[in-house]
């Protein structure tokens, strides 16, 4: 590069600056160090999510740095613009230069030059005639180079130059980088939130109905870059799509309505999804016309200009059939109502008044219910062996089955605090037994604990109810306590005094048992019982429960009429669960369980839909770039100097524009047939 | 000026032999015969991609004579293999060459087995001064790579015996494109081991690939991962064919680059005895160790920490050992303008496919996602590798840098590379979450 001595100037230095490899190289740096910082945050997510992670300090601090979503802040457009402008201004200023020298053969090189070069020869030669000229010539050409020779006063100068193509690489791979960044600009929402900043329009925030935003909040069919989300329930229609920004939002018109006719969801037998897709009616607004059309994941609509991506799926407002039933009384359901997802009810549980909110609904819950397998039988050998042979074979280890559909609610009391709820429809087979699952969560990043009722053989709650009924009813504990003596005196030989003992300890147990389930058993346990002796106490305490949750649960049965049963290692079974579910019972929250007992569902499918203008700009930048890059690596660019003089010496000169070895051997190649050719 | 490009290009065409041509026509013909008989179920593209693999191919084996051999190989014993199958699953059970030789477990399993065959050759090699135990090694190499390509191309096809709504090409989860990693990198090693010449090289590359190879055997015994997953819509796209292959050209050739750079320094440092050279050895050495047993860090909650502790012991003590051992390594070494010159190369291979794999990626994205660009961790760490490296060689070729910084730089770029590859599955959550681990 040549230096040109100017007479120094802020602006000219300021300038250099830009246009300088260490500035652009220094951005490059810059660049990635800022575009890491977007990977370590999550980006636009809710902002209530940011409060929670950084507290009510940071998390403002950081807002207005533009942490949630650093890619569109106004110092990483600044930075790109930098980019931009270092990278036009190394165009502006090498461009016309390469362009320049592609064409221009160097036929001036002096014969004093020649020595500068480090790849030089310098060999006799049998005179330029008899054609060995010429012959240099053509093996030049033949290997790539464009040749030019000039007549000198003392012999003959030939020229020659290959690759150089290569300088259009550096045009082009440039050019591209510029395209990029602009067609992306064009994309992005800088436009838009230059509309916010300057206040043309305003985000809505909170819950609106789209049909009332206002419409300093709604973006014409005119906007010519937008991205947004479409969320349509399966018989409903949209005209619009909302772009959200920040923690608010804005309702872009669109120049046609999509009706959602079905959504369509497959699933593999392992449960994951194999296809999404949403059959659609496409109706235009200017012309009146409608069209049916499919989108799938892979495969867009494109109308007007807007691509329509099949994006997510969502309920639809499904409606769920639900029979509220007491959790510590009767087996008939309280009460029967309905609600779809989305919605909020309000509701009196318990003498309470609570809202029920109804957030989603799964038509099927794919599990794995296969026996886990058992530990440490992993040798290394093993494992080696099983992980021979075909790739499918795990499979044969899992047993994956649909457990049904489950729904999710949420109550929330009047003092605004709320506990999500997870109930399945059908029971769920755990180790033989039938279970009812309900599941319930304090706080959202919880996992569910699970609340699970036994079924009868009848496959119904009734027996559960029987047994539940008897155990918490106070009335029965002097009947049952006194059966339980019997019972245990018939096995064992007991005087009259240890069988008032059992007696009393029968009572108590339950008695303690109706308070709070387990808990209570344990405090109580806790309180009377010394440490050593505890866990022995403990066991006896278990018993003894069990063997008078028998026998109220028996003479429940009676009082109603039905036959005693004969005690076996499932009935014993049953009675377990069942206590497990009274004693979890006071701890579900409230005393009711929802149990669906119907549904009708209704699908929803979120499309994206956009309107990128700079993607053919981009795109051609893309082009450009690859073929600018595969210029720059792939041609070599050499230049080739041939001095014949008429006195029987010729001189070779070889100037790649990278000195690599395979340059050193082309050039001992060339050395070689030259020599060859002109002695 | 269309003559100063034509001549060369034609010359690719001109005195081919019968061996080439007949090459060329059996990769048309196979490429034909598949078309024919499976091209009721491809759409355009992959007809196309089907069309369009004969002449890279043929390219490929014309460039390099030894590609020639892999394929024919490779394909021969993956249809030998698919022979034995007879169309159903459970022969890979009863067959003993299935079982234990030749479906994609075993083959893979051999692949891993003699990848660490091959790095300890060449390790015996180079210390021993032994070239016999070096060529040992590029035997090894090369039939791991058979192995491999064969485990990858029979698990294409047991993909499609577990049922025809679930087969797809083998590069869609992350214990798949270790494997292809594992491939690529060995394969340009071995390319560049040919045509400069260097068996000494291996030593240091193939410990990447050893690595990788670790890290696979541990996927599969403690996560189970080679189990074939059908694939969620997002990646039921012919896209995925050409850019997850070329992207893997760039994290084979980068990796591949960083160990030619430490190889570089170490034949700088080599023979300082102490001082800043030698620490800065021992420091290069222990980092690599530490980043080649990343998972170590990471997983160390997980799993049996101990085997993990070992994984990193293991690296840290061969890694002491080389810098202990540098003064002899570094006389066996090939001069510093060899290396930086593989160097220089492979990263410029690199760059240019990487280039196109984002871009593929992007495109692919347009179509999948809605945006051709969304910023999701992958996609923003890819741009991250891109921007390292396109510093790097603007440095390199503008500025004229050589030597030791550089050969720095390009062992920093594993470090990037690495995370791009990995790290953004292990620690970020985003859209390419097919290869969460």
């Amino acid at each position: 590069m040549t230096q040109q001595v100017h007479t120094y100037s802020p602006a000219r230095a300021a300038l250099e600056l830009l246009a300088s490899m260490r500035f652009a190289v220094s951005l490059l740096t810059v660049v990635a160090i800022a575009s890491t910082l977007g990977t370590v945050l999550k980006q636009g997510e809710p902002y209530a999510n940011y409060l929670n992670q950084f507290g009510p300090f940071w998390f403002p601090a950081f807002q207005g740095l533009g942490l949630y979503s650093v890619y569109s802040t106004w110092w990483f457009l600044v930075i790109l613009a930098f980019l931009v402008t270092s990278t036009s201004l190394c165009l502006w200023r090498n461009t016309p230069r390469m362009l320049r020298e592609i064409g221009r053969f160097q036929q001036g090189l002096r014969e004093r030059a020649f020595d500068n070069f480090p790849q030089r020869a310098q060999f006799a030669s049998a005179a330029p005639q008899g054609g060995s000229v010429e012959r240099a010539l053509a093996y030049l050409r033949e290997n790539g180079f464009a040749v030019r020779t000039s007549a000198l006063d003392d012999g003959t100068l030939i020229a020659a130059q290959a690759g150089m193509f290569r300088r259009f690489g550096y045009v082009l791979a440039h050019s591209a980088i510029v395209l990029v960044c602009l067609g992306g600009l064009a994309d992005s929402d800088a436009l838009l939130k230059l509309q916010l900043a300057l206040g043309t329009k305003q985000l809505v925030r909170g819950d609106v109905r789209l049909a009332e935003v206002p419409e300093n909040s709604r973006l014409g069919t005119g906007n010519f870059s937008f991205r947004g989300n479409t969320l349509i329930p399966e018989g409903k229609s949209s005209d619009v799509t909302v772009i959200n920004v920040g923690d608010g939002m804005l309702v872009q018109d669109l120049p046609f309505s999509l009706s959602l006719k079905q959504f369509q969801i497959e699933h593999y037998t392992t449960g994951q999804p194999r296809l999404f897709a949403s059959e659609v009616i496409v109706t235009d607004k200017d012309t009146k016309e409608s069209f049916p059309a499919r989108i799938e994941v892979n495969k867009p609509l494109i109308h007007k200009g807007i691509a329509v991506y099949q994006a997510s799926f969502d309920d639809g407002g499904t409606l769920i059939k639900i029979a509220a039933r007491n959790l510590f009384g009767g087996a008939a359901p309280l009460r029967s109502f309905e609600g779809r997802i989305g919605e909020v009810l309000a509701l009196e549980l318990g003498g309470m008044p609570y809202q029920i909110e109804f957030t989603a609904f799964r038509p099927f819950n794919i599990e794995n219910v296969g026996a886990p397998e058992p530990e440490a039988a992993g040798s290394l050998m093993s494992r080696m062996r099983s992980s021979l042979g075909s790739a499918s074979r795990l499979q044969s280890k899992r047993e994956l089955r649909n457990v049904g559909p489950s729904y999710q609610y949420k109550l929330r009391d009047n003092a605004g605090q709320a506990r999500e709820y997870h109930n399945y429809m059908l029971p769920i087979q755990v180790e033989g037994r039938w279970l009812l699952m309900s599941g319930m969560r304090d706080a959202p990043g919880d996992a569910f604990r699970y609340l699970r009722l036994p079924l009868d053989d009848n496959a119904s709650l009734d027996e559960f109810s029987r047994l539940r009924d008897a155990v918490l009813n106070k009335a029965l504990y002097a009947d049952v306590g006194r059966r339980f003596a019997l019972t245990a005196a018939k096995s064992d030989a007991l005087n009259e005094t240890m069988r008032t003992r059992l007696q009393e300890t029968a009572e108590r147990v339950l008695e303690t048992f109706s308070a709070r389930g387990f808990q209570s058993v344990a405090d109580f346990l806790e309180k009377a019982v010394p440490d050593d002796e505890r866990e022995k106490a403990a066991e006896i305490y278990v018993r003894v429960l069990q063997g008078a949750a028998w026998e109220a649960w028996m003479l429940a049965r009676e009082r109603a009429g039905l036959k005693r049963l004969e005690p076996d290692a499932a009935q014993a079974r049953f009675v377990q669960d069942s206590l497990n579910a009274v004693s979890d019972a006071f701890f579900y929250g409230v005393p009711v369980y929802m149990q669906i007992s119907g549904f009708d569902e209704v699908k929803a499918s979120v499309f994206q839909l956009t309107r990128s203008p700079g993607k053919p700009i981009v795109y051609l930048g893309c082009g450009l770039l690859v073929l600018g890059i595969f210029a720059m690596f792939y041609l070599r660019e050499r230049r080739l100097w041939l001095l014949v003089r008429s006195d029987g010496i010729a001189k070779l000169a070889y100037s790649p524009t990278r000195r690599t070895l395979d340059e050193d051997k082309a050039f001992a190649m060339h050395r070689d047939a030259l020599m060859r050719i002109l002695s | 000026m269309l003559q100063a490009v034509l001549p060369h290009s034609m010359r690719m065409l001109r005195g081919r032999s019968v061996l080439d041509w007949s090459y060329a026509a059996g990769l048309v013909l196979g490429a034909l015969f598949a078309l024919a008989r499976y091209g009721s179920y491809m759409d355009g593209y992959e007809k196309a991609i089907l069309l369009l693999a004969a002449p890279v191919f043929i390219a490929l084996g014309w460039g390099w004579g030894s590609i020639r051999a892999l394929l024919l190989v490779a394909a021969g014993v993956s249809l030998l293999a698919i022979g034995a199958y007879q169309g159903e699953l459970v022969r890979s059970e009863q067959a003993f060459l299935l079982k234990y030789l030749i479906s994609s477990q075993s083959a893979i399993m051999w692949m891993s087995a003699l990848f660490f065959l091959a790095t300890a050759s060449y390790w015996t090699g180079l210390l021993g001064g032994s070239d016999f135990a070096s060529q040992v090694g590029t035997g090894l190499t090369w039939s791991a790579v058979v192995m491999g390509s064969t485990g990858l191309l029979v698990r294409w096809y047991e993909s499609y015996l577990i049922g025809a709504d679930i087969g797809h090409i083998p590069i869609s989860n992350l214990y798949e494109v270790f494997v292809l990693f594992s491939l690529m990198t060995a394969l340009f090693y071995l390319y560049y081991e040919e045509r400069c010449g260097t068996r000494q090289l291996g030593a240091f590359v193939m410990m990447v690939v050893s690595a990788a190879v670790g890290f696979l055997l541990w996927y599969t015994f403690e996560r189970e991962a080679q189990e074939i997953q059908p694939l969620v819509p997002a990646l039921q796209s012919w896209w995925m064919k050409i850019h997850v292959p070329a992207n893997f050209v760039g994290y084979g050739t980068f990796s591949l680059a960083a160990m030619v750079g430490f190889a570089y320094l170490m034949k700088t440092h080599g023979a300082a005895r102490s001082g800043r050279g030698a620490l800065a050895l021992w420091g290069a050495a222990m980092a690599l160790a530490l980043l080649l047993a990343l998972e170590a860090v990471a997983f160390r909650k997980t799993g049996s920490s101990t085997f993990w502790l070992a994984y990193f012991a293991i690296f840290a003590a061969v890694f002491g050992a080389i810098v202990a051992l540098r003064k002899r390594i570094a006389e066996r070494l090939p001069a510093r303008e060899v290396l930086d010159d593989i160097m220089y190369r492979s990263i410029a291979v690199g760059f240019g496919f990487f280039t196109i794999a984002t871009i593929l990626g992007a495109l692919w994205a347009a179509e999948a996602w809605g945006s051709y660009w969304s910023w999701d961790p992958k996609e923003t760490w890819a741009l991250i590798v891109w921007l390292n490296y396109a510093a790097w060689l603007h440095m390199r070729q503008m500025k004229g840098m050589r030597g030791a910084p550089l050969a720095w730089w390009a062992l920093g770029g594993l470090l990037v590379t690495t995370f791009a590859f990995l790290g953004v599955n292990m620690f970020l959550s985003g859209l390419h979450s097919y290869g969460q681990l």
